[in-house]
């Protein structure tokens, strides 16, 4: 079954004709994605690799069914595109734009809250049913089809994973990535109640980080979830006080810290590893 | 981006919000005339961007415009929880009858603001007892409304005239920290000296993505110029305190080298996520940012989806024919182009590695020899 998008799921891209839509759309079409659609404001009634372009989302839905947008929209102008694929009814909102100011990101939320649309990041890759729908930037070769589920604050160390995975004969399910801001949409929790009840999924591997308390709240649903976890932790070694690359990876005032999160996860029975390259054989250990 | 504690309170000041008399200097012959204006015993206080400045020395008493001149000597060029004073904050000491608490912050895991506030003000707000504390999630469509002042007075036991000047206070505070782009706005102690309640300090964080929009407050650069220089190129810096120079394409996998580094027994040098869509221009610099801090080791780990290897490979050949490399590179390269970076390293005399944690661990290894 997969989570959240399959090979069902019709995307429209905003932001389509800019240097990173149009690159990611060519990428998503070639990995199997249902791309109907594509906004771009002032340009609509072009093709961007056969995709036609509106002027507005509402435009585009006026002509074609759309389950999933994914946004490729610089971070001063994200919150209104997002704002508007809310308010369109657009089910799933995929946020790919960094450096999106936290205000705005509340408001987001705030508003997607409001019409129960689900909400993928900011500064996410995206997420990856495999073998049926892409939505987002990871390179299409390290995802192959299988029953591992992955839900990851991280992008780049995510795809270090995910290829280790692969390579020892460990496919995935669906592979989320939350964003490394501080106020995402989906969290840990909200991706591991639907791995817990998705037919496809045998077991899950989580990709935390130091900051913020989004572990730890995983760790008090992992405790009921029949399905075991595997989690790999990074920033053991972030200094206090530092923002380590992403919004959200900063200890502060005592919180955050990596010795919280691991002691958390594996009191929740969670297997953790040292090392990246440690996860798959924590996964076949736990699958026996 | 952090600000100074005066930096806070002329902002503070300029919404409405009642601050002490008081005035920045550098020296202490203006420390000695603020406090003859004054009139009345003052307060010195360090302007660095650290908290416990009173434990560190930074904060001192003075009841005469001498004894000011003695204190602003001692304090100024002084260095506070690892910080040089350069300028003090010269203020009228407040006859204090209660020390509140009162912040606005954002919560991530509530991805909504939230209002802390305590009758417990003065120390630190991580000591004070749960039960002593309220805190109320606020809705971003709603922000402060009257209801939600009585309600806080009421469990903070604040009735009268000060309960109104409390409902008056709030809604200012949750203006400035939405209008200004603030992650944390904070006011301790919020001090009740008769009726009025007066911000005795303030700390205030913008979000650093929304600097650009928000031109008119101070800029407030703390950074390293290694740094300043990566911010410039787009990258992510974070200085720290070993000899293992390092970068990698994404803020995590950046995190996770540094720990692979560590476990090996090695010490990273810094952080630098030279991630995604960085082109071998930018990379170049970036390595040459490294090559500045004198590491013993360069390690660089890509692991490329967006990033290309063979612009990584390039940029790492321009700057060893350009500048010259006179430290050990380790190199690992996996991804999109990776056979095209690989071959063109190999003609330049440099082995590329496949597998991280090897990589690594010979990154250390080498870090070592060079004792």
């Amino acid at each position: 079954m997969a989570i959240i998008v399959g090979e069902k799921t019709n995307v429209l891209v905003q932001g389509i004709t800019g240097n990173q839509g149009t690159f990611h759309t060519k990428q998503m079409l070639a990995y199997g994605t249902r791309i109907v659609a594509g906004v771009s404001p002032g340009k609509g009634g072009q093709t961007v690799e056969g995709v036609p372009v509106y002027d507005t989302v509402a435009a585009a839905m006026e002509n074609h069914q759309i389950d999933a947008s994914v946004l490729f929209i610089p971070a001063p102008f994200a919150k209104d595109a997002a704002f508007e694929a809310i308010a369109a009814g657009i089910r799933v909102v995929v946020i790919i734009t960094e450096h999106i100011p936290v205000h705005d990101e509340m408001e987001i939320i705030a508003f997607a809250r409001r019409r129960g649309t689900i909400i993928i990041g900011p500064n996410t890759f995206g997420i990856v049913s495999s073998g049926r729908c892409k939505i987002g930037i990871p390179p299409n070769q390290f995802f192959v089809p299988g029953h591992i589920g992955v839900v990851a604050r991280s992008g780049t160390l995510t795809y270090e994973i995910v290829a280790n995975l692969t390579a020892s004969g460990l496919g995935q399910s669906t592979v989320v990535g939350l964003g490394g801001d501080r106020v995402v949409g989906l969290s840990f929790v909200d991706v591991l109640e639907k791995f817990e009840k998705d037919p496809e999924t045998r077991a899950v591997v989580l990709v935390g980080e130091i900051g913020g308390n989004a572990e730890e709240e995983a760790a008090l649903f992992i405790k009921k979830m029949t399905k075991p976890v595997v989690a790999y932790i990074a920033g053991k070694s972030a200094p206090p006080g530092k923002r380590m690359g992403h919004a959200g990876a900063i200890i502060e005032r005592g919180k955050g810290t990596f010795e919280g999160k691991v002691k958390a996860l594996t009191a929740a029975g969670a297997r953790v590893a040292t090392l990246p390259f440690e996860v798959p054989e924590l996964i076949k250990e736990a699958l026996g | 981006m952090k600000l100074y504690e005066y930096m806070g309170k002329e902002l503070f000041n300029r919404y409405g919000l009642t601050i002490p008399r008081g005035k920045m200097v550098a020296s202490p012959e203006e420390a000695a005339a603020v406090a003859a204006e004054i009139g009345a015993p003052v307060v010195i206080k360090s302007q660095v961007l650290s908290g416990k400045r009173g434990k560190g020395g930074g904060i001192k008493f003075a009841d005469t415009p001498e004894e000011a001149r003695e204190a602003a000597a001692q304090v100024l060029g002084m260095t506070v929880q690892g910080l040089k004073v350069e300028m003090i904050l010269v203020e009228e000491k407040l006859a204090i009858d209660h020390e509140f608490y009162v912040a606005i912050t954002v919560d991530g895991a509530a991805k909504a603001p939230v209002l802390i506030a305590s009758a417990q003000g003065g120390m630190d707000i991580e000591e004070v007892p749960d039960e002593f504390i309220v805190k109320e999630h606020l809705d971003v469509c709603l922000g402060i409304q009257p209801y939600l002042c009585r309600e806080v007075c009421r469990r903070l036991g604040i009735t009268g005239a000060v309960a109104k000047e409390f409902s008056r206070l709030l809604p200012i505070l949750y203006r400035i920290f939405r209008e200004k782009d603030a992650e944390l706005v904070e006011i301790n102690p919020l001090v009740l000296s008769g009726e009025k309640l007066i911000a005795a300090d303030a700390k205030v964080t913008i979000d650093d993505e929304a600097l650009y929009r928000q031109k008119d407050l101070p800029v407030v650069d703390d950074r390293t110029e290694a740094e300043r220089q990566a911010h410039a190129l787009g990258l992510s810096y974070v200085q720290l305190d070993g000899n293992i120079a390092v970068m990698a394409n994404g803020a995590g996998i950046t995190m996770g080298t540094l720990d692979i580094i560590q476990h090996y027994g090695g010490a990273p040098a810094n952080f630098l996520d030279a991630g995604g869509g960085t082109g071998m221009e930018a990379t170049a610099k970036a390595l040459e940012i490294l090559l500045s801090t004198n590491p013993r080791v360069i390690f660089i780990n890509i692991f490329g989806g967006i990033t290309r290897c063979d612009d990584v490979a390039r940029a790492l050949v321009k700057v060893k024919q350009e500048k010259g490399i006179n430290v050990p590179v380790v190199i690992r390269l996996v991804g999109t182009n990776e056979e095209e970076g690989v071959r063109l390293l190999r003609e330049h005399g440099i082995e590329a590695y496949k597998v991280m944690h090897e990589a690594a661990a010979k990154a250390v290894e080498l870090a070592r020899a060079q004792n």
